[in-house]
């Protein structure tokens, strides 16, 4: 990522190009369905060109730039119009006076949060839930990707990823449906212990155990998909390590440990990072859909308080503090976690170009 | 060779270095000759988990389709799922598929899903190969456009208040605009593109080809695979996404194949009288739980039927795929 070079059009000559997030090409290739090769270090060179006028340069591209106008006015309007709507959480926003018209407040919005218990619990919440999930979803995809990479029979091993990965590709309303039909109070565990002379299962309603259904819900939907990164790694390290290993007498275990999981720490800190950076963000719609079943104690994170203080309760101005609050502090944990990264010596996100 | 059988299988015959026939036969050619095959404890174990975590998965899809395409009578038999099948019925499918709420939100989100789908890859697809050549004009600051989204969202408010500020309020275009560009699909889209081998293009502009006929001519029927992954996350995103028009689409009658998912099934509201007598309360048919697991059934197929033909790159680019590591 070209962190604030980005005024540095140096074009011309130096064909390099900034050095992107890793993990858009790691998934790319995984996804492509090729081996193609990876963007980090630029693809091709271009071969060192005379220095050219910028008018030229223009002429030349000029197609390019086109090809990319679209997708950048749709995210010039949709994506950064909004950035700068983010001046109501300064204003006493009032929908009929617009922005235009409604009046500054200063960070009146801001020292309202600060003050706001339900504020503070739903950030609560939110990083209890994030920590919950990363100790018992994280693993889970790098334990089925090697259990799943022991697997010698690739027609058996195609054959379970796709049935795996499919949940994925669920929406959440199926997926909460779908628990809802299993584990709910009209579910289907619930009838076979009604059988068994037990009443009053509904793990759907249960604010106690809330934290262990999102996050089965979340195994359900997504383990299977987490594995696609982990199994691609495993495929790219070099079988001749296994071979001297087993000469020099190691074991299955030994093998994974001095081998295999060293072979995944850099697609494990890369995603550790990507977490650290949203953690902030969990489960939005999933949430949403089971707030009312499950009541707001247990299930207010930041983004719902965000929607039921602006949209539900027309509170725009408050909200507004509250989301913006939210995206820069998860831009700071976003950058911070990068930087940690690379004093481990490990290649983060991004780098600098 | 410690075996003392007097008809050794064939396979192992003149194999002295093989300890027993056992051993031997147990032996998948897929395993590298280093490898010791997994023990009897560790094969069960193996064997249990991946069954587990497979049926995990498949069984709750297997009793809800089962389920809407049963009888009332076999839904109360077994108490609410069905998981043996008894009479079989399209019954409850002809009920939502003739008209009336169902029916048109099906339609909203297929159209929704088509229109959505096309405009997002053709514009990807375009943004894609426009900053795909390095040293091109411009094309830093252009991506970095790109690349802010991905760390930095609007937050829903201000997001809804443009969208509103807009008259996209109950407008389909609310469900389809502000999702249309996704930086990341593009970043796979142009980290494919740029592994094209530049020789190709190469030779197709010095015979006079413009960037457009490369774009439509050669990069894209050499990227079908590339493409095909990244509408497929396209399409999947608009068919499933609820958020968006719940929030701004207010009149019901609008609504996509989710949220009339989420209302009738989910929260269990008995769906309206409208339409062409779609509800039956004498029978209370369309309460029944066979209604309401066609209908999510219905929310399902549409991704159970394209799939198949995506999901292929996936596993392939997984066993094939180089990572950057």
């Amino acid at each position: 990522m070209t962190y604030g070079s980005s005024q540095d059009v140096r074009g011309r000559g130096d064909a390099d190009d900034p050095a992107l997030a890793t993990v858009a090409p790691a998934a790319a290739s995984a996804a492509a369905g090729t081996a193609a090769p990876t963007l980090a270090t630029g693809g091709p060179t271009a071969p060192p060109r005379r220095k050219v006028s910028w008018r030229a340069r223009f002429a030349r591209d000029r197609s390019l730039i086109i090809m990319t106008m679209p997708a950048v006015l749709l995210l010039l309007v949709f994506a950064y119009v909004p950035i700068a709507g983010n001046v109501v959480a300064w204003q006493d926003y009032s929908p009929f006076l617009g922005i235009a018209d409604s009046q500054w407040v200063g960070w009146y919005n801001f020292q309202r949060l600060f003050v706001n218990a339900a504020f503070w619990h739903a950030v609560g919440n939110t990083l209890l839930i994030t920590a919950f999930q990363l100790v018992f979803f994280f693993p889970i995809p790098i334990a089925m990707a090697l259990l799943l990479n022991s697997v010698m029979t690739p027609r058996v091993r195609t054959t379970i990823q796709s049935i795996v990965y499919l949940p994925h590709f669920f929406s959440w309303v199926i997926v909460v449906t779908v628990f809802q039909q299993l584990f709910g109070g009209a579910g289907f565990v619930a009838q076979r212990l009604a059988d068994l002379g037990y009443d009053g299962f509904d793990l759907m309603t249960n604010p106690d155990t809330f934290l262990v259904l999102i996050t089965m819900q979340s195994v359900w939907k997504d383990a299977g998909w987490g594995m696609i990164i982990f199994l691609a790694a495993l495929s790219t390290i070099d079988p001749a390590l296994y071979e001297a290993s087993v000469v020099d007498g190691a074991d299955r275990w030994r093998r994974i440990w001095h081998i295999t999981l060293p072979a995944l720490r850099p697609v494990i800190i890369l995603l550790l990072i990507l977490r650290l950076g949203d953690a902030l963000t969990v489960g939005f719609e999933q949430l949403i859909l089971q707030r009312g079943a499950v009541g707001v104690d247990a299930s207010e994170v930041l983004d719902t308080f965000v929607y039921y203080q602006g949209v539900i309760n027309g509170d725009w101005s408050f909200a507004a503090a509250a989301g913006l609050l939210k995206g820069i502090v998860s831009l700071v944990l976003v950058v911070g976690a990068n930087k940690l990264a690379h004093v481990f010596g490990e290649a983060g996100v991004y780098k600098r170009a | 060779m410690t075996s003392t059988t007097h008809v050794p299988s064939p396979r192992t015959a003149g194999d002295t270095s093989r300890p027993t026939a056992a051993r031997r036969r147990r032996r998948s050619k897929h395993r590298a000759v280093w490898e010791e095959a997994p023990g009897p404890v560790g094969f069960t174990g193996k064997v249990v988990l991946l069954a587990f975590i497979v049926l995990a998965v498949a069984f709750p899809l297997y009793t809800i389709m089962l389920t809407s395409v049963s009888t009332q009578a076999d839904v109360t038999r077994s108490g609410g799922l069905v998981t043996v099948p008894g009479e079989l019925s399209l019954a409850a499918y002809e009920q939502i598929l003739s008209g009336g709420i169902v029916t048109r939100a099906a339609l909203v989100s297929i159209g929704i899903t088509a229109v959505g789908t096309l405009l997002s890859t053709v514009v990807s697809v375009l943004a894609a190969f426009g900053l795909s050549r390095p040293g091109s004009f411009g094309h830093r600051p252009l991506l970095f456009v790109l690349l802010i989204t991905m760390f930095f969202g609007a937050g829903m408010i201000p997001t809804y208040l443009l969208v509103s500020a807009l008259g996209l309020i109950d407008s389909y275009w609310a469900l389809i605009l502000p999702t249309a560009v996704s930086a990341f699909n593009v970043l796979i889209l142009r980290s494919f593109f740029m592994g094209i081998d530049p020789a190709i293009t190469d030779a197709a502009r010095i015979d006079g080809a413009g960037d457009w006929r490369v774009l439509f001519q050669i990069v894209t029927p050499m990227s079908k695979a590339a493409i095909a992954v990244v509408a497929l996350f396209y399409g999947v995103g608009y068919w499933n996404a609820f958020f968006n028009a719940m929030l701004y689409i207010n009149d019901n009658a609008k609504w996509p194949l989710q949220l009339v998912l989420r209302s009738y099934v989910l929260q269990g509201a008995t769906l309206p009288g409208s339409g062409t007598g779609q509800v039956d309360v004498a029978t209370g048919a369309v309460t029944g739980l066979p209604v309401k697991m066609a209908v999510l059934v219905l929310a399902v197929v549409p991704i159970l039927l394209v799939y198949p033909f995506v999901q292929r790159h996936f596993t392939k680019g997984v066993i094939f795929g180089a990572i950057k590591g």
